[in-house]
């Protein structure tokens, strides 16, 4: 807050001593005093060049202080003793990573073996269900019935461990969901720290254009490289931009207006 | 009917994988960007490519514009499964002579519908 004050103060304090100086000038020019207005003139310089200096010093200042805050190592790599806060970010999004792909092949194992289970039940009880219709119908043999009742049998015994199992996979797959809350955790965690650092650089970046404007910079424009070739990823915000389609019926709306 | 899956995410391989199954193709195969996908495609084995868009290496938008450049494989059928959700994008993508376009996520419906979309167009 104190130095946020003291800022202010400063680039006031050149803005009147220019204000003051510059009315002097223009008096002393028109009164024909040349050599005092010249030495109003240098008296403006060495105000403006103190005032830039004082500027650099305070950016120079606050970009070592966000640099050891993000504990940002600044000497070499081999002396790393803490891991900074943007080196222990990146670690904890991999760990994000790591746990939601393990989340979801466990998922998808446990996936691909319910699911033949499940269509065996249903192609074995289909099959019986047309064998018991032909049985109800009195169109049975005694032999086949002796054939079916022991399928039956078989089959009762088959859903019973099967089912079985499926429930099992069923709860190992609820299980698997509790990435949630710790990859949960550690992305809140991560969206503090980018807050905080963006944060510092919005700081950064007006304190530069003071110094900027003191010394007489201009920044042109960069141009933004077209990035969609490379593709951006899913859209957060589609239902809000008109660019972006906002599911598959605007996609098929698109490409049928194209001719598809 | 031999299919080529490439994504660089191995559980969307999985998930597209299985779907396919679902639907009656049985033999398909993996690849997880498009420079490893084109050698593949390459050898000709392949009667339909589903590719994602955001690749690190080769993008799915090169891969579609490398095989419609390829004089082998030029009338390969081509569905492009992504998160990409720009109309740029789609339309770049057309352009490219994509056979269809599903966007993430989506569900096995979808899926189906242009899979079976793009072999009547082919088939009539």
């Amino acid at each position: 807050m104190t130095t946020k004050k003291t800022k202010k103060d400063t680039s006031n304090e050149f803005e009147s001593q220019l204000k003051i100086q510059a009315s002097s000038l223009k008096d002393l020019v028109d009164a024909g005093n040349f050599g005092d207005a010249l030495r109003v003139i240098s008296q403006l310089n060495e105000t403006r060049d103190k005032t830039l200096y004082q500027e650099v010093g305070r950016l120079t200042r606050s970009l070592h202080e966000a640099i050891r805050n993000f504990h940002i190592d600044t000497q070499s790599a081999s002396s790393k003793e803490e891991l900074s806060k943007i080196d222990d970010a990146s670690d904890r999004l991999g760990y994000v990573v790591d746990m939601t792909n393990k989340a979801a092949n466990k998922t998808l194992d446990l996936v691909e073996v319910s699911m033949p289970m499940a269509s065996k039940i249903r192609d074995d009880a289909d099959a019986i269900k047309a064998d018991w219709a032909r049985f109800r119908r009195r169109e049975m043999k005694p032999d086949e019935f002796r054939d079916l009742s022991n399928r039956m049998e078989v089959f009762l015994e088959q859903i019973s461990t099967d089912s079985n199992k499926v429930y099992g996979n069923l709860s190992d797959i609820l299980l698997a969901q509790d990435f949630q809350d710790l990859t949960g955790q550690v992305i809140k965690r991560v969206i503090g720290l980018v807050k905080e650092v963006e944060e510092n650089l919005v700081n950064l970046v007006v304190m530069a254009g003071k110094v900027d404007m003191m010394a007489g910079v201009t920044h042109e424009d960069i141009e933004q490289k077209d990035e969609s070739e490379r593709g951006e990823g899913p859209q957060i915000h589609a239902e809000q931009r008109e660019d972006v389609v906002s599911g598959q019926d605007d996609v098929d709306d698109l490409l049928s207006s194209l001719g598809f | 009917m031999r299919i080529l899956v490439v994504d660089d995410f191995s559980t969307m391989r999985r998930i597209i994988k299985n779907l396919l199954r679902d639907l009656g193709f049985t033999n398909a195969d993996e690849a997880d960007d498009g420079s490893t996908a084109l050698p593949m495609l390459q050898t000709g084995k392949y009667d339909f490519l589903v590719t994602d868009w955001n690749m690190p290496g080769m993008t799915g938008i090169d891969l579609l514009r490398a095989v419609r450049a390829d004089d082998n494989l030029k009338s390969l059928p081509v569905l492009m499964v992504t998160a990409e959700a720009k109309r740029d994008q789609i339309v770049a993508a057309a352009q490219a002579g994509v056979n269809g376009y599903v966007v993430k996520p989506f569900t096995a419906a979808v899926l189906k519908e242009k899979i079976e979309k793009i072999f009547e167009r082919i088939e009539s």
